[in-house]
C-alpha cells in the first residue's frame, strides 16, 4: 500500500441524470498531510468524498486510495470516516456501538485490544462517563464525538472528516482541532471537508477549492497566508518623495492624509519600511499588516455567487 | 464473518423495536385466545359425546387447529413484511448505512446478514405461534396434526418468501413504497388463490390458470395452501372447501418454484444493493 499519495484522483466525475454533481475532480493528497477540501454548498464536496469511499460509483474517471484502486476492502480496513450527517444505530450504548464498529473493522478477534482501544477513545473524546448510555439520549455534540471515536477505532492511515465540527461547541471544536493535530503527529493523512474556514486555516497543510466539482485552486496554506500582505501605516503626513521611496519597498502605495496603504510580498519587509519612514523624519504611530484570511481567499477564488 | 455480525445486529435491533415486540405480544394474545376458545369447544363436544355424529373427533380438532394456523400464517406474513420493509430503505434514507458500508465488508454481507437476522426472528415467530397452537391442542385433547413438521416448514417458507421479496424491494425503493408494493403483491396472491379455488370447484380451468399466474407472481399464499393441505386430516381432504384448506392443491413444483423465487429475490436484493449509490 505504499504510495507517495494517500489520495490520487484523475477526472473523477459524477452525473445524476443530466445534473453534474462532480465535474471532474483531479487532485493529489500526500501521505501524512492534513488536507482541506473547500467549496460552497452544492460544490460536490460530499459526493466527491462518497465516491472516494465507495458509497457512490463514479460516472467517469479513476482514483486510488493508499495506492489501491477504489473499492478495495483492504484499504477500507485502514480508513476512518465521519459522515456529514452522522446517523447510526441509536439504540446501542457508546460501548456497544464502538464494539460493533470495531468488529466490523475486523478487530473482534482481539477482544482485549479492542476493549483497550475503546476505552482510550472514549477518554479522548470525553464520553467515558456516558459509555453505558444509549446513543439516542446523546446531544448533537456528543454524537459528533462518538462518530469521531468510531472513525479512529482502527488507527487509520487515512481519515475522512466531513464537517467534523458541525454541532460542536467551542470546546468540542478545540477537541477536534487537537485530535487532528495528534493525527498529523502520528503521520495520519486527514481529508477535511469543512465550512469553518478559520479552523481549516489553523489545522490544514494544504487546501483545495472546488466549485461545481472541479478543483479551481490548490495551495499550500502556509505560503498562501504568509504571502502577499496589505499594510496600513499611520504616521505624520508624508511628502511625495517619501511615497515614491516607499514604492521601492512595496506595491500599490497610496496615501490619504496620515494613512498610507501598500502591499508587500512578505511580512519580513515591515522592519525595513519602519526604518525607512523613521529615517525620513516621520513619526510612525502604527504599522498594521492586514493578512489575507482564508475567507478572503475563498471569496476571491470562488466568487460571491458561491457557484450557484 | 461480516454476515454474522450484521445478522446479530439485525436480530438485536429487531427484538428491541416496538413493532417486533407488538407482533410477538399480538401472537401470544392470539395463542391464548385460541386456547380458551378451543377449551370451550372441546368441552361442548365432550359433553355431547353420546350423541356424536359419525365424523371422528379428530376431524373437528384438525379443522379448528387449521383455522388457528390460518390466522398464525396471516400474522407471520404481515410481520415478515412490516418488520423488514424499513431495514435497508430506512438505513439508506437516514444515512446509517454509510458507516457500515465504508467498513471492510462486502455489501452482500450486509444484505445476507440482515436476511439471516430476520430469518431467525421469523423462525421464532413460527415456532412460538404455530407451536403454541399445536401444543395447546395437543395438551387439551391429545390430538396431533398430521405432517406437523412439514407443515410448519412450509409456513416458514411462505414467511421467508414474503420477507425476502420485501428486502429486495427495500434495497431499491423507500420504506413506504416497499410496504405498498409487498402488500399489493400479497393481496394479489390472496385474491388469486380464491379465484383458483372457486374456479376449481366450478370446473373453470381459466380461473385456475389466473390463480396459478398470481401464485407465480407471489407464491406465499400457494405455499400456505400446500402447508394446510399437508396438515389436513384424511377425511377432510375429501370434502374440503374453506379458507383453511384447499380445493385446488398447489403442486410440489409450485413449492420448488417458491424456493427458487426466494433465492432469486435474495440475489436481486444483493445485486441491487451492491450496485446502488448510497
Amino acid at each position: 500500500m505504499s504510495s507517495e499519495f494517500a489520495i490520487e484522483t484523475q477526472g473523477l466525475r459524477k452525473l445524476y441524470g443530466d445534473t453534474v454533481a462532480v465535474g471532474g475532480l483531479t487532485l493529489q493528497v500526500r501521505q501524512g498531510e492534513v488536507f482541506g477540501f473547500l467549496g460552497p454548498n452544492g460544490a460536490g464536496k460530499t459526493t466527491s468524498i462518497k465516491m472516494l469511499l465507495g458509497l457512490v460509483a463514479p460516472s467517469a474517471g479513476s482514483a486510488r486510495l493508499l495506492g489501491q484502486p477504489l473499492g478495495s476492502r483492504a484499504v477500507r480496513a485502514r480508513i476512518g470516516f465521519l459522515p456529514e450527517h452522522f446517523r447510526f444505530h441509536d439504540w446501542l450504548d457508546a460501548n456497544e456501538f464502538l464494539t460493533l464498529h470495531g468488529e466490523l473493522y475486523g478487530m473482534g478477534k482481539e477482544r482485549l485490544r479492542l476493549k483497550g482501544r475503546i476505552k482510550e477513545l472514549l477518554d479522548l473524546v470525553g464520553l467515558a462517563p456516558f459509555e453505558h448510555k444509549q446513543l439516542r439520549t446523546y446531544s448533537k455534540g456528543m454524537i459528533q464525538r462518538i462518530g469521531l471515536a468510531q472513525a479512529l477505532l482502527n488507527d487509520p492511515l487515512l481519515v475522512f472528516l466531513d464537517e467534523p465540527t458541525s454541532g460542536l461547541d467551542p470546546i468540542g471544536r478545540r477537541l477536534v482541532r487537537d485530535i487532528i493535530h495528534d493525527l498529523r503527529q502520528k503521520g495520519t493523512t486527514v481529508f477535511l471537508n469543512s465550512h469553518m474556514l478559520s479552523e481549516v486555516e489553523i489545522t490544514c497543510d494544504r487546501v483545495a477549492f472546488i466549485k461545481q466539482g472541479e478543483v479551481l485552486y490548490t495551495s499550500q496554506l502556509k505560503g498562501l497566508i504568509d504571502g502577499e500582505t496589505s499594510v496600513t501605516i499611520r504616521c505624520s503626513e508624508p511628502g511625495p518623495d517619501t511615497l515614491s521611496g516607499l514604492g521601492q519597498l512595496g506595491k500599490n502605495v497610496r496615501a490619504d492624509g496620515d494613512t498610507i496603504t501598500l502591499t508587500v510580498s512578505e511580512e519580513a519587509a515591515l522592519p525595513a519600511i519602519t526604518r525607512y519612514l523613521v529615517a525620513q523624519g516621520l513619526d510612525v504611530y502604527a504599522i498594521t499588516p492586514q493578512r489575507l484570511s482564508l475567507e478572503d481567499l475563498f471569496i476571491k477564488v470562488i466568487g460571491t455567487d458561491g457557484g450557484l | 464473518m461480516g454476515t454474522w455480525i450484521i445478522a446479530r445486529l439485525t436480530f438485536r435491533e429487531a427484538s428491541r423495536r416496538k413493532i417486533a415486540l407488538t407482533g410477538f405480544l399480538l401472537g401470544l394474545a392470539f395463542v391464548v385466545l385460541f386456547s380458551v376458545g378451543f377449551f370451550y369447544i372441546n368441552q361442548q363436544r365432550l359433553a355431547n359425546m353420546p350423541f356424536q355424529s359419525p365424523i371422528p373427533m379428530d376431524e373437528y380438532y384438525n379443522t379448528i387447529t387449521l383455522a388457528g394456523l390460518y390466522v398464525v400464517n396471516f400474522l407471520i406474513v404481515v410481520m415478515a413484511a412490516l418488520v423488514t420493509a424499513d431495514t435497508l430503505a430506512g438505513e439508506i434514507s437516514t444515512g446509517t448505512i454509510q458507516s457500515l458500508v465504508t467498513k471492510p465488508l462486502r455489501r452482500s454481507e450486509i444484505v445476507l446478514g440482515k436476511w439471516l437476522g430476520y430469518a431467525i426472528l421469523l423462525a421464532l415467530y413460527v415456532v412460538l405461534m404455530a407451536g403454541g397452537i399445536l401444543l395447546s391442542v395437543s395438551l387439551q385433547s391429545g390430538y396431533h396434526m398430521p405432517n406437523l413438521l412439514g407443515g410448519m416448514a412450509l409456513m416458514y417458507l411462505a414467511a421467508l418468501v414474503v420477507m425476502t421479496i420485501t428486502i429486495a424491494c427495500s434495497s431499491r425503493f423507500s420504506t413506504l413504497a416497499t410496504g405498498g408494493l409487498v402488500m399489493g403483491l400479497y393481496g394479489l396472491a390472496f385474491v388469486g388463490s380464491w379465484v383458483e379455488q372457486i374456479g376449481s370447484l366450478a370446473n373453470s380451468p381459466a380461473a385456475v390458470q389466473v390463480g396459478i399466474v398470481s401464485s407465480l407472481l407471489m407464491p406465499s399464499e400457494a405455499i400456505w395452501r400446500r402447508a394446510a393441505f399437508e396438515m389436513t386430516a384424511p377425511l377432510s381432504r375429501l370434502v374440503s372447501f374453506g379458507p383453511f384448506s384447499s380445493a385446488s392443491v398447489p403442486s410440489t413444483a409450485m413449492i420448488i418454484y417458491g424456493g427458487l423465487y426466494l433465492l432469486a429475490a435474495l440475489a436481486i436484493a444483493v445485486r441491487t444493493f451492491s450496485r446502488r449509490d448510497l
